[in-house]
């Protein structure tokens, strides 16, 4: 749905009985629920959607759609997190892979 | 925003357009079916890299600008509600209902609050047991893992003050529409890499030889894009009729199976409204029977709902790729991004907005369609 900023796990955890984990995208941490990729383990790369983790994709593979994405300006629009202001004007919009 | 061709990787951005003009001897139209990839295309100038052959025409792939007026106006009454908490994606909040949008909803003293995943509208409900807690559950394939498992915990846990409003719509039903049309012009499909991450593409082949279209899953970054592209006028020119997975390093055949088995589960497969484009039979989700307690439309009555849509707006030709957005006489003028009249003006997926932000005003020549 969106141009995907690849994470990588840094930590994984339970909240609410559900399998949670801290992924690092290009530097900046969010929380990612890891119901979907039960068998995923600490340093694995994901796609995430909506505070999902939802495909697991491999390190070289993650380090070159960074790459890219930092090459054209793509990643700080991509992981920086809208305002309601922003919403207001959806240009610059944040995209909605991450979860705070 | 620069473009693709004037960075590093424009070397092979370049190549891949080279490839492309090699290998086309003549006129296709290719729908991208998924608003993000319109947004890429649009952004990294892939549009202006392809050769004039080539027409990319974008599809009805924004769940917002698909969410029909009447949900919208549903949410509206319900988040207007005292008591009620209504949690949204942000895109939502400036999609124009019948007469005011969410924004209004708020400003007018409802208590709407953006969140950025489903799971923090449960923890929103968890904090707060004597409000009604609401999510609009909008989107795609690849979106409704995630609203499946908020509701999931929020049985689990019994928070009786959780409920979800609900407006999935699925990808194969839609690309089924699109080629029975009359008057279709689509000649071959960009798939949507993320959709198929959770579903995976066995649904696909039935449909690549039942209506001979070449469906290509594709990503969304600028060189993913253009090499599905590639692929795809590989198969027109060949007239080789099949699924093609551009996108492996994300997607596999069988997808997520952990993702599918919940939102088999949770959802139930119904017809939905798309706005502007109308019912596609079977073409969405609804809250199954055993999580029906959960359904918002059952929770509250929001009374009879009257829809009204602007008299202006083209959204539904532009969903259905009959019109670029440029064409739309409103474009640029009554309806921008500060005034939008459609959906496909607000959300950070649709192809007005990516018209509008990515300065394409001009129509195109090669773009007329009808
Ligand atoms: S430009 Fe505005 S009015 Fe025209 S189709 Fe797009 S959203 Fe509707």
């Amino acid at each position: 749905m969106c141009l995907a900023v690849p994470g990588q796990i840094v930590d994984i955890f339970e909240a609410h009985g559900t399998r949670m984990a801290k992924l690092d995208f290009g530097g900046i941490q969010k929380q990612v629920c890891l119901a979907y990729l039960p068998d995923a383990v600490v340093g694995d790369y994901a796609i995430v959607h909506v505070g999902f983790a939802i495909s697991r994709i491999d390190e070289a593979s993650a380090q070159e759609t960074l790459r890219q994405f930092r090459e054209l300006g793509i990643l700080e629009e991509e992981l920086g997190e809208a305002t309601p202001e922003q919403y207001a004007a959806p240009h610059g919009e944040s995209c909605d892979v991450v979860a705070p | 925003m620069k473009y693709l061709a004037e960075f590093r990787d424009g070397d092979i951005a370049q190549k891949l357009a080279a490839d492309i003009r090699a290998i086309t001897t003549r006129p296709w139209a290719i729908m991208e079916v998924c608003g993000g990839q319109t947004h890429s295309i649009l952004r990294n100038g892939i549009d202006q890299l392809l050769p004039p052959e080539v027409e990319l025409i974008h599809g009805p792939g924004c769940p917002v600008c698909v969410t029909p007026l009447d949900m919208i106006d549903k949410a509206l009454a319900i988040a207007a509600l005292p008591g009620v908490i209504f949690t949204s994606f942000g895109d939502m909040l400036r999609v124009p209902g019948s007469e005011k949008d969410l924004f209004r909803v708020k400003s007018e003293g409802g208590d709407v609050r953006i969140v950025y995943s489903p799971l923090d509208a449960v923890q929103i409900a968890r904090e707060n047991p004597a409000k009604q807690v609401v999510f609009f559950g909008i989107g795609f394939e690849t979106t409704a893992p995630a609203n499946a498992m908020a509701v999931h915990l929020a049985k689990r846990e019994g928070l009786g003050n959780f409920s979800m409003l609900v407006s999935h719509v699925l990808v194969p039903p839609a690309i089924d529409a699109i080629m029975s049309a009359p008057g279709n012009r689509v000649q071959a499909f960009l798939a949507a890499g993320h959709v198929c991450s959770v579903m995976g593409f066995w649904q696909y082949p039935p449909l690549a030889t039942r209506h001979a279209v070449p469906i290509v899953i594709t990503g969304f970054e600028p060189l993913d894009v253009l090499e599905g592209i590639r692929r795809t006028v590989q198969c027109l020119e060949t007239a080789d009729y099949r699924v093609d997975n551009a996108y492996a390093r994300v997607v596999t055949f069988d997808g997520n199976a952990p993702a599918q088995a919940l939102l088999a589960e949770v959802f139930t497969v119904t017809d939905r409204a798309w706005r502007g484009i109308g019912v596609i039979p079977a073409s969405g989700w609804r809250l199954s029977d055993a999580y029906a307690d959960y359904d918002a439309e059952h929770r509250f009555d929001v009374g009879a709902i009257r829809t009204v849509e602007s008299a202006l707006c083209r959204a539904g030709e532009v969903l259905q790729g009959s019109i670029k957005p440029s064409q739309c006489e409103a474009f640029g003028t009554q309806c921008t991004p500060r005034t939008p009249l459609g959906a496909t003006m607000v959300s950070s997926e649709g192809a007005c907005a990516a018209y509008f932000n990515y300065g394409r005003f001009h129509t195109l020549e090669r773009a007329t369609v009808g």
